[in-house]
This record gives C-alpha cells, structure tokens and sequence, in this order.
C-alpha cells in the first residue's frame, strides 16, 4: 500500500507539471504531425469545427446541460435501469 | 488491493488527460465533402446492425445497455488519452475498440466508437462532424471487427484469453491507422497517385503507432484478463463467454 502512494504521488507531480503531455510544446500528436502535415502539403486544410463549443463559456455551458439532462433521465429511470420494467399484476 | 486499483482508476485518467488531446482522428475539413460522404454511407449499415443488436440483447438482458453506456464511456477516455512515444517524439492515443469489440462484440463495439467520436468532435474538437463517418469507419467498424476477429481467430488456435486479448488490442490500433492512412490518401490525393500518398503516410504513423499498438494490446489483455477473473458474469453473451465455460469446467 505505501509503495503504490508513492506511485500515486509520483504521477499526481508529473500530471502537475504536465511535463509528460505538454504536447503544445515538444509532443505534438500525430494529427498534427501527420495527418494534417500531409494533407497541408496535398493542399488540404483542416476548418474550424462546424459547431465550436471552445469558444467562451460554451463548454462548461454544454457539459453542464449534458450533465444535468444526463442526471435527471438517469434518475427518473433509476430503478427501471436497475431492476427493470414490472409487470402491473393488479 | 481494491483501493489501489480505485485510486489508480481515479487518479491515471486526470494524470494523462491534457487540456487539448492529440489523435488520429481526422480533423474537420481535410475530407472532400463527397468523401466524407462516401465514409458516412460506408459506416451506416454497420450503425444500424449495431443499434438493432442492442435492442436485441437489452430485451433478452436489461442489464445490457449500462454495460453498453459504460464501455462507451471508457472507449472516449482511451481514445482521449494522448500517450508520449519518446521514440518518435510524438503523443497519440489507443483506441479502445479492440477492448469494446471483444466485451460486447463487433456490431456492439461500432456504437460504442460513433458515441465516443461525436462526443469528441462536438465538446473537443477531436475530429470533427463531417469527418465522423470517415473516423467512424476507421475505428469503429475495421478496429472493431479487426480485434474481435483476431481475438476469434487467436482463441481457435488454442491462445488464452489473455493473449487473446492482447492480439484483439493490438489489431485493432493497427488496422485503424492503417484505414486512416488509406481513407486519408484517398481524400486528399488530388493528382498524386494513390499508393505512394498512402504508403507515405501508413510510414509516418509506424514510428508512434507501432509501440501504441504494443501498450494497447497490453491494455486490452489487462482489462480483459480483470473482467474475466471480477466480473465474468457481466461477459456471460460476448466473445468471452468461452471464458466463462472453461472457469465452470
């Protein structure tokens, strides 16, 4: 157990310090690398994406909407998801 | 024992999850809006043999479709998941399907990646909405049916399961760069000959993708190999119901 903490507070640091996926920087991925590089060079731009949740606030907007539609079906379904559907004997 | 793997579960995906992620996908635009077409045509009819399989399977077993809703879940974190390879100086990721295919089969494993991809290309930019059926097409249906074929096919040859899945995870990263690279070359040749482009960039995937292709076997084979041991009756309908009958015996 105190061996695999150690583990733990191991790649919290390294996650902190992004030192392992700090892509902008020396670690591009192979989208950038490849597929757009090449498809740069056959004259073919990537665009902006057709529906651009980045911009501003949008996302957390998005997720939090998805969360809470999300929740709710979730919830008001809860125990059909669990048990599923009874039949009414009566 | 289970709290370590908790904690890891918890804490390797906020680790590795970067604020931007890098893959394979191909990204909004690159695509002639014909080919993207041609991609949405191609991946449809393995879409619907998927939905009508799990209407299917969740009316024989309610407990299908959250099983379904969770390896979706797990297909976007993997195929999130930018992985360093020092060796070429680059990050990409695996694709998890490999995984979905073999836990809930083929058709099941193409609904899980086109969730995983719209997912994707609607809240991270990761690919993108007219290219879905092109990424679809790539690691959805051919890394899907690669990895459940191969994990079938290393079975029949009397491999364990482990190996199995091993070779499952393995196939199926391969073969969705190599769709990649040819779905690719073919959008985008131009007047280039079609061959040489795909060959060109089926080579510059190799150096990133050959040990990616290597930690996702690894991943599969761990994961399957837990799944098999904690939870076997969760896999009583898939490709590892065999599994379930050696344990039995």
């Amino acid at each position: 157990m105190k061996r695999s903490m150690w583990l733990l507070l191991a790649l919290l640091m390294v996650g902190w310090s992004g030192g392992g996926v700090r892509a902008e920087e020396k670690w591009p991925g192979v989208d950038e690398a490849v597929v757009k590089k090449i498809a740069r060079e056959q004259g073919r731009e990537a665009r902006a994406p057709l529906i651009n949740t980045g911009e501003g606030d949008l996302q957390l907007f998005v997720f939090l909407l998805a969360g809470v539609v999300g929740g709710f079906a979730a919830g008001y379904y809860w125990r059909m998801l669990l048990e599923g559907k009874k039949r009414d004997l009566k | 024992m289970k709290h370590r793997n908790l904690l890891l579960s918890i804490v390797l995906p906020a680790v590795l999850l970067p604020s931007r992620s890098f893959a394979m996908h191909i990204s909004e635009g690159i695509l002639p809006f014909s080919w993207s077409l041609v991609w949405f045509a191609a991946s449809a009819p393995f879409l619907a043999l998927g939905l009508r399989t799990l209407s299917r399977r969740s009316a024989l077993d309610l407990s299908s479709k959250p099983l379904v809703g969770m390896l979706a879940a797990v297909v976007f974190i993997i195929s999130c998941m930018p992985v360093p390879v020092p060796t070429a100086g680059t990050c990409s990721h695996p694709c998890g399907t490999g995984l979905a295919a073999v836990v809930l089969g083929p058709t099941l494993g193409v609904v899980v990646a086109a969730v995983a991809l719209l997912i994707q290309a609607l809240f991270l930019s990761h690919g993108g909405l007219s290219t879905w059926g092109a990424n679809l097409f790539a690691m959805g249906v051919v890394g899907s049916f690669a990895g459940y074929f191969s994990f079938r096919l290393m079975r029949a040859c009397g491999a364990g399961p482990v190996l199995a899945a091993f070779t499952a995870g393995l196939m199926a990263d391969w073969a969705t760069y190599a769709t990649t690279a040819l779905i690719l070359a073919a959008g985008i040749k131009g007047t280039t000959p079609f061959w040489p482009l795909a060959a060109k960039i089926g080579l510059a995937f190799i150096p990133t993708q050959l040990p990616l292709g290597i930690i996702e076997g690894a991943i599969t084979a761990g994961m399957v190999s837990l799944l098999s041991k904690k939870r076997p009756d969760l896999l009583a309908r898939t490709a590892l119901a065999d599994i379930r009958g050696e344990e039995k015996r």
